[in-house]
């Protein structure tokens, strides 16, 4: 037996007040590495060891304090900032509202971070390879007697001269343990690594088939597969293969006049501009331009978009054609369309249009500058 | 029998040695189950199929096939919901709360309720998840970053029960897990069977019952309880205000946290108390869950109840102090409307009969208290369907108004979740100690150390 590793000596007692002062007694001999085990915590046990309170509290404050902080972030975040939505009249941030989510995330981190930090890291389990396991003193323990073990580790011990200070304690029997000559559970056994990898594979294979496979089988799939507007394509529900209905004919949007000369080509009278080109007025032209007529006409109206070359061309704006036009001839033009352009009417609104109509009189002029003009120009 | 009420009855009865307790409790995993457990197992399971095939044809057909309609869009499903969830409270109140007030009666049916919460969160979890109609997409509930660029409503009160029912159902596992550990050590140092001792090995991590280890270990029960009383709180809570924060009439009212928090240790008890008469006797353990526990958590049940009534009352005075029409007659169409039936049987299981509990022979009695708690169990889940189906059925507006008619899947999916729990409750006695071994070898005669030398207490 001498080429076996000691781990300790243990000694076992059957009464309760025999394993306090025994405790007391060990504690007094100055050892550090030993321990008394038991079915259940004995009162009073701490105070004969000389333990110290536990520390285990602080975990659970800082990550419960976390969780509170991480839960606030969370739908400060989501709720104010990222997707910002009034719900109910109430702020972005409705403190009342977020309490009760924040108390959960509190208590969940408290909880799991305590119960996890005492497991893995107080106490160091799982752990079934320990040398008490399996021996008749932990089955003693385990059932209905009291242990005392001082492991070999510990500065002070000597193996013959703490044993017989264990028996000085009277103890019911004393026991010497060994460290098991092997490994009881190695992680690298072959049928443990086995079953780790079944587990992968069947969790992948499960996890694949039901994200790419079952929600595309009835009934999961009935929602995508409904009677429903598709974008880019006809309805099948009604005879003229649009998804919305068009309003009753005559029918006048609140707050705006028809526009008088609807579907004619070539209006005999046109309305008169409402508005002078001032500097605002341009720029709200020009960005409207830009977004809305440059993809054809090109960005200063010269026709030299990218759509150039194609059938019909894009016309340029500067022809004598569009030149003699007048304020009210471009914007009924913007406004019911003209040969294969349609109408602008639901995009741009009525003032906007009048911008853009100024703003293609001043393109107009730049593309033709009179001397006066350039002087005009110069002198700024 | 005459009490001296200054004097603690002691905790386990007939002066059991800490060997005899474990032999008691470690009995049922030690031996072979028997004809009467495969009956039991036969039952329950053949009503969990049952709802199981219920299910199926709802998941295929979609929630057309149960009774819900409009105006009452919450039918069986969310009164089931909420039954469960209420009756999952006794078991943190036993475990958490009465552990916190030092009972040490407890120690004998806690891990027992315990359990009993976590299989009746599972079967309320079920009821929301179907309730939506396609459970396949209830990922959706959690705040995850997606590509809709979309989060959960956190100003939502069915986002808070989300979060308060996982969070509960996790808090509880763990709990009873960790009062599982040392459990499964001594489990483990008994068998002699090679497949358990693995499991058992496997599932107590390693525990050695070092006193070191006892010192952290029950700084982590206090910690533990001591979040689990506010969540057990919280949670309740939260599910009372899925309807306390709608405007519908009968559902709009402060009273409603109390009194359901209230409601649900009322339910929870009974059924704690039903399934333990029937445990203590099936396997003999009279000794550790006594008479004596069973007429305390009588005596919660007749406190409870009479806290509900008093909540149903106090509903009736501030519909007519508040002189809100739609209030005043939400309450008096309960007690006198279509669905008065249901209001009465409420009325008369939860308030009127928990009244025999004032005699302390009833308490004591065992089929009376059968009797009485079966009762108490119908009346909460009718409470529930008062709740939410007579408050629906007639809002606001008489164009509106309609009526409820559960179908035979409703009675199916209710029967399955029954099926379910009791499935979960009788395997659970075969395979786990029903009784924390450790707690109650702790409270035992002569456990403790006699602090005070020649001064007995017990």
């Amino acid at each position: 037996m001498t080429d076996k590793k000691i781990f300790g000596v243990t000694a076992l007692f059957n009464e309760p007040n025999a394993i306090i002062s025994a405790a007391r007694k060990v504690a007094d001999a100055g050892f550090t590495k030993w321990d008394v085990n038991s079915p259940y915590p004995i009162h009073g046990i701490d105070k004969a060891m000389k333990m110290k309170p536990s520390k285990l509290g602080i975990v659970t404050l800082i990550f419960g304090l976390s969780g509170a902080v991480l839960a606030l972030i969370l739908m400060y975040w989501t709720m104010s900032v990222d997707y910002p939505m009034i719900i109910g009249g109430k702020p972005y941030f409705s403190l009342p509202a977020f309490i009760p989510v924040t108390f959960e995330v509190t208590v969940i981190m408290a909880t799991l971070s305590t119960v996890v930090a005492m497991f893995a890291f107080f106490f160091g389990l799982p752990r079934n390879s320990h040398a008490l396991h399996d021996t008749d003193y932990m089955k003693k323990v385990s059932r209905d007697h009291y242990g005392i073990v001082i492991e070999a580790i510990d500065p002070k011990f000597d193996e013959m001269a703490t044993l017989q200070l264990l028996k000085d304690l009277k103890p019911i029997t004393t026991e010497i343990i060994y460290h098991p000559e092997k490994e009881n559970y190695p992680i690298f056994e072959p049928r443990f690594i086995a079953l780790l990898v079944g587990v992968a594979v069947v969790v992948s294979i499960g996890t694949y088939l039901m994200l790419n496979k079952l929600v595309y089988i009835v009934p999961f799939d009935w929602m995508e597969k409904q009677a429903k507007v598709i974008p880019q394509s006809g309805s099948e529900f009604f005879a003229d293969g649009r998804g919305m209905r068009l309003p009753v004919k005559g029918t006048v949007a609140k707050g705006f006049i028809p526009y008088p000369f609807e579907g004619e080509t070539n209006p005999k009278e046109v309305l008169s501009n409402p508005y002078f080109p001032t500097k605002e007025n341009l720029e709200l032209g020009q960005r409207k331009y830009l977004t809305y007529c440059s993809p054809c006409h090109g960005n200063y109206g010269d026709g030299d978009s990218r759509l150039a070359g194609q059938f019909p061309n894009p016309p340029t704006l500067h022809s004598d054609r569009g030149r003699n036009f007048s304020d009210g001839m471009i914007y009924h033009i913007i406004t019911v369309g003209q040969n294969v352009m349609p109408s602008y009417a639901s995009q741009v609104t009525r003032d906007e249009r009048w911008a853009i109509v100024n703003y293609i009189r001043a393109l107009q002029r730049a593309k033709n500058a009179t001397d006066a003009d350039l002087k005009l120009v110069k002198a700024e | 029998m005459s009490t001296d009420y200054s004097v603690e009855a002691p905790v386990v009865a007939g002066r059991l040695t800490i060997a005899q307790i474990e032999e008691l409790v470690a009995k049922p995993m030690d031996t072979k189950p028997d004809k009467k457990f495969y009956l039991a197992l036969t039952i329950s399971g053949s009503a969990l199929l049952i709802g199981a095939v219920c299910l199926l044809y709802t998941f295929y057909y979609g929630i057309g096939m149960w009774g819900n309609n409009q105006p009452v869009g919450w039918g069986f499903g969310i009164v089931n919901f909420v039954f469960w969830v209420g009756i999952g409270h006794a078991g943190t109140l036993i475990s958490a709360i009465l552990f916190l007030l030092r009972q040490k009666w407890r120690t004998g049916i806690a891990r027992f309720a315990e359990a009993m919460t976590i299989f009746a969160v599972m079967c309320a979890g079920i009821f929301p998840i179907i309730h939506t109609g396609r459970p396949w997409l209830a990922g959706y509930l959690t705040p995850y970053p997606n590509q809709h660029g979309l989060w959960v409503n956190f100003t939502s009160p069915l986002v808070w029960d989300v979060f308060a029912v996982s969070v509960y159902f996790t808090v509880s596992l763990v709990f009873w897990y960790t009062g599982l550990i040392p459990d499964f050590a001594t489990l483990r140092d008994r068998t002699t069977s090679k497949i358990k001792k693995t499991i058992y090995s496997i599932f107590s991590l390693g525990w050695r019952h070092s006193s070191r280890h006892w010192l952290h270990y029950e700084k982590a029960y206090v910690i533990l309880a001591g979040f689990a009383t506010p969540l057990v709180l919280s949670v309740h809570t939260i599910v009372s205000f899925d309807f306390a924060v709608s405007i519908m009439p009968g559902w709009h009212t402060t009273i409603f946290p109390p009194y359901f928090v209230a409601g649900a240790i009322f339910s929870g008890f009974a059924m704690v108390v039903t399934v333990l008469v029937f445990v203590r006797k099936i396997f003999d353990l009279q000794n550790i869950i006594t008479i004596d526990h069973l007429e305390k958590m009588n005596k919660v049940i007749l406190a409870t109840g009479m806290m509900v009534g008093y909540a149903y009352s106090m509903e009736f005075f501030i519909a007519w102090y508040s002189g809100v029409q739609f209030e005043q007659f939400a309450f008096l169409n309960r007690m006198l409307g279509p669905y008065a039936w249901a209001y009465w049987t409420m009325v008369s299981c939860n308030v009127i009969f928990p009244q025999f509990f004032w005699f302390k022979k009833i308490r004591r009695s065992i089929p009376a208290m059968i009797v009485i708690v079966l009762f108490v169990n119908v009346g909460m889940w009718f409470e529930r369907f008062v709740i939410v189906v007579t408050s629906l059925h007639r809002d606001f507006l008489p164009s509106s108004w309609g009526m409820f008619t559960p179908t035979l899947y409703d009675f199916g999916i209710l029967l399955g979740s029954f099926g379910l729990f009791f499935t979960l409750v009788i395997l659970f006695t075969k395979a786990l100690p029903v009784v924390s071994i450790a707690e109650v070898k702790a409270v035992a005669d002569g456990a403790q150390p006699t602090h005070h030398r020649g001064e007995h207490h017990d």
